[in-house]
């Protein structure tokens, strides 16, 4: 992320740093969710690119899984955060109902899919 | 009777909206006290009744092609869903999901369970096994010809609901009523035209509605709902293709117009991951959302999301501006390297196909015309003349440019949605026209806004005209509320006139659409093209049913492993009604195998005779229209056979068939041309007929000439069966001479 030499970066990251420490723990819950799903995608890429993608249906629902599932957890994020305006009408409750619907949609079509 | 039904509803649907108002009106003057709940009640009452009549009246105008003719199956593509709809009914979806055809493209055959579409057929065997369960003892022939009519009504009610979405309910409601009727989609919908199109139309607007309906809530579940609309769609068509990269290009533009929002991310994101994936499971469109380049642009949009959302993010959590430029650039840069780079790789190294033939043609009119001959060669693969265009959308062609600009007016991301769907699929119409299809819903929803907005703007004004005018009169309630309207009555003095001159001139152009509709329905889009009609001498019908003879007698005389060759597109419906093997098939996904047909009726009979022994060709079915003057037979599809026998065999040439660029049948034709087997089949004994009083024998009336050589001699074949107006031949391979 900071790959830019000298202090900006620095400065850059502590900013962040400082400013992430404000949210709220719910939310860091879902952060930390999401960054496991995406380093367990990164992985089995990484996993593909040494071994080779034979039986491709596993590989993608396997990448698929963790990128629907982190992608699904990043609305679930920005649903039930306070700050977003937009969504002032939708309860907690039912975002998450919502996320577990497609949840359960996206295991089961993966579950299928897996082979 | 039914197109008198027909245009009193084109009536109620065009005085919908002033009808509310007007009604509500009057009663307002009888009770006062339940003011409010009566006229919603009544209002919701208007508008269920009103979509009920649109919606029956969405199937009885499809039924024209039934009561001309009979309930039977249209055309080409009809008869292979029909036959693999009859195959999921008898033997079960497993058996079906593995179907291999032997019958068809002898000898390689073709595996069908992974080569088709499977959403028509299964839901027609869902319908008729409720059916069956309730009881009703129904054949699946009529549940496949009534298939699309019913989704035809299905459709207004997404229409009306889209509608509802994006403008208001008034506007929905005169959605629903132009879409029930438009032309250009009843042209691939009347009872009988068992196609693929007429589920997917309902499909495709589903999923649209579903999106916007989510771009809008912001809610994951309607997003789901798209995603599986979305799989529908591709479980039904080819043309999901439009939908995958029509959305990602509209999410493009919010984001570019700086229009993105929280609720764009929920509602894209989820519906492009819980959308590819399911679509992925339909065996015919397989990994293409990740291998083929035109899924390409969902997925960049996809990480183009994620990366915008990211910046967003960041952006929220710093407060130091200078700060954000410098992480901005350095995220962009690396972004669009890292994208770039992949893309590269993955055309480079063939992981990612490069982009097919008929999406070029898409793009470029003239790609086809050049390089593939077998798209080009099909009709409704032209492009789109201006009285099509008029034909297939009457006034809304004109309404169309209106709407968009009440679009324009009051932008949001729903109509910026629409107007979207609208411009791009105006385009693909007029590429090719069998893509008006695409383009309906969108012209009747924004032609829809523009009639909806206007009686309303017309009716407003009406109605405070009236309402001054009771209130003058009774001298009760609101005198100051009177005279407020009164001082803006004076101002402009004409004003009521005019809008209800304005008013009638829209009923009647709303009541013309209505008539053409009907009248094109019931004159152009009804004719199966199994059974045709023609006027005769004494202007009485004739009916030539000479495919079915035809069809019949290969069924009833020929041995059951005998294959049959013919011209590609009579492939479905002799594997459907004659149940014979055929060489090619209406599914070209074989161009050598048509090519090599297409040499054979090229070539002289001795080299024909040697390709058809190659192919264990038995008999040979040529379809001839000189006797009745039928257009669309062989001889004048003729050249097509050339040109895609030539793409493939050098051997064949397409001057060596012409004179001085001419194509004809005379005398004058070319030496090649008249004795090439194509046309020593169709003209073989014809040269003894009289066809016409006045004319001399071999007079050809689809040509309008006297034939060039009227003693045609066979040598390794002999004449089969010659349907009753000579629109079928068929003939029967003879088996070699003895050596010795």
């Amino acid at each position: 992320m900071a790959r830019s030499t000298g202090k900006d970066a620095q400065a850059l990251f502590h900013s962040l740093r400082s400013a992430y420490a404000a949210t709220p723990t719910t939310l860091k819950i879902i952060d930390l969710y999401v960054g496991f799903a995406v380093f367990t995608a990164l992985i089995q890429v990484v996993y593909m690119a040494i071994v080779g993608s034979f039986p491709f249906n596993s590989f993608l629902s396997g990448v698929l899984s963790c990128v629907g599932t982190a992608v699904l957890a990043v609305c679930l994020r920005i649903q039930v955060n306070k700050d977003n305006k937009e969504f002032k009408d939708l309860p907690p409750e039912r975002a998450f109902a919502d996320f577990v619907l497609c949840n359960l949609v996206l295991h089961l079509v993966i579950m299928n899919f897996l082979g | 009777m039914v197109g008198k039904t027909e245009s009193q509803n084109g009536a109620v649907k065009a005085t919908a909206a002033p009808a509310m108002n007007l009604e509500s009106d009057l009663f307002s003057n009888f009770s006062f006290k339940s003011f409010k709940l009566k006229t919603k009640q009544q209002e919701l009452l208007l508008r269920v009744s009103i979509l009920g009549l649109v919606y029956i009246l969405a199937f009885i105008t499809r039924l024209f092609s039934v009561l001309r003719y009979e309930s039977m199956i249209h055309e080409f593509d009809p008869y292979f869903n029909y036959r693999t709809t009859l195959f999921l009914t008898e033997k079960g979806f497993y058996e079906f999901w593995n179907w291999f055809d032997s019958e068809s493209w002898y000898p390689l055959g073709r595996i069908i369970g992974g080569t088709l579409y499977p959403g028509l057929m299964v839901t027609a065997a869902f319908i008729y096994w409720t059916l069956r369960f309730l009881r009703f003892a129904v054949h699946i022939r009529e549940v496949c010809v009534l298939t699309a009519p019913f989704f035809a009504s299905n459709t207004t009610v997404v229409a009306y609901f889209f509608g509802k979405e994006i403008w208001d309910s008034g506007a929905g409601l005169v959605a629903a009523a132009f879409i029930a009727i438009c032309p250009g989609y009843i042209s691939r919908s009347v009872a009988g035209s068992y196609d693929n199109e007429g589920v997917a139309i309902f499909a495709l607007l589903l999923t649209f509605y579903l999106f916007v309906k989510a771009v809008n809530t912001g809610s994951l579940a309607w997003a789901l709902a798209s995603a599986f609309g979305y799989f529908y769609m591709v479980s039904a068509w080819g043309g999901y293709v439009f939908i995958i990269n029509l959305i990602p290009l509209y999410v493009l533009v919010l984001l570019i117009t700086g229009r993105y929002s929280m609720r764009l991310y929920v509602a894209y994101n989820c519906m492009y991951v819980l959308g590819m994936l399911l679509a992925m499971q339909i065996r015919f469109v397989g990994f293409q959302h990740v291998q083929s380049g035109e899924h390409m642009a969902a997925m960049g949009v996809f990480f183009l999301m994620q990366v915008f959302y990211f910046l967003d993010w960041v952006k929220y959590m710093l407060s130091d501006t200078k700060l954000f430029q410098a992480f901005l650039r350095i995220t962009v840069t690396s972004a669009i390297a890292v994208g770039a780079l992949a893309l590269g790789v993955g055309t480079a190294s063939g992981y990612i196909s490069p982009w097919t033939g008929r999406f070029y043609s898409l793009l470029d009119p003239t790609y086809a015309k050049d390089n593939i001959p077998i798209i080009a060669s099909v009709s409704e693969h032209q492009p789109t003349a201006w009285s099509s265009f008029m034909f297939d959308f009457h006034i809304l062609l004109f309404l169309f440019p209106a709407g968009l600009y009440f679009c324009f007016k009051k932008l949001s991301d729903a109509t910026i949605f629409i107007v979207m769907y609208g411009l791009t699929s105006m385009y693909f119409a007029g590429v090719m026209v069998r893509l008006i299809l695409v383009a309906t819903p969108a012209v009747c929803l924004i032609s829809a806004i523009a009639v909806s907005a206007t009686i309303k703007n017309l009716t407003s004004l009406l109605r405070t005209k009236s309402k001054t005018a009771v209130a003058g009169s009774s001298k009760g309630t609101g005198g100051s509320k009177a005279s407020s309207k009164a001082s803006f009555d004076q101002s402009q003095p004409f004003q009521k006139n005019g809008a209800i001159a304005l008013l009638l001139g829209a009923f009647y152009l709303l009541s013309k659409y209505a008539t053409h509709c009907t009248w094109v329905t019931s004159e152009a889009y009804s004719s199966p093209s199994i059974v045709l009609a023609a006027r005769g001498a004494h202007g009485n019908r004739v009916i030539f049913d000479d495919y079915r003879e035809a069809y019949f007698w290969l069924r009833q005389n020929t041995p059951p492993d005998a294959k049959v060759m013919s011209w590609w597109d009579y492939g479905y419906q002799i594997t459907a009604m004659g149940n014979r093997t055929v060489i090619v098939d209406n599914n070209t996904w074989n161009n050598t195998h048509i090519a090599t047909v297409g040499r054979a009726m090229s070539s002289y009979e001795d080299e024909a005779y040697e390709i058809m022994r190659s192919l264990d060709v038995d008999y040979v079915l040529v379809v001839f229209g000189g006797v009745t003057g039928y257009s669309s037979d062989d001889i004048n599809k003729f050249l097509w056979m050339v040109r895609i026998g030539g793409g493939v065999f050098p051997v064949i040439k397409e001057p060596d068939y012409l004179v001085n660029g001419d194509y004809r049948v005379d005398k004058g034709a070319a030496p090649k041309m008249l004795n090439c087997l194509m046309y020593k089949l169709s003209y073989y004994r014809f040269g003894e007929l009289v066809t016409e009083y006045g004319k001399p024998p071999g007079y050809d009336r689809a040509r309008g000439v006297e034939i060039g050589n009227k003693d045609i001699k066979l040598e390794h074949l002999e004449e089969a069966f010659t349907t009753s107006n000579w629109i079928v031949r068929i003939y029967k391979v003879k088996p070699p001479n003895n050596r010795w």
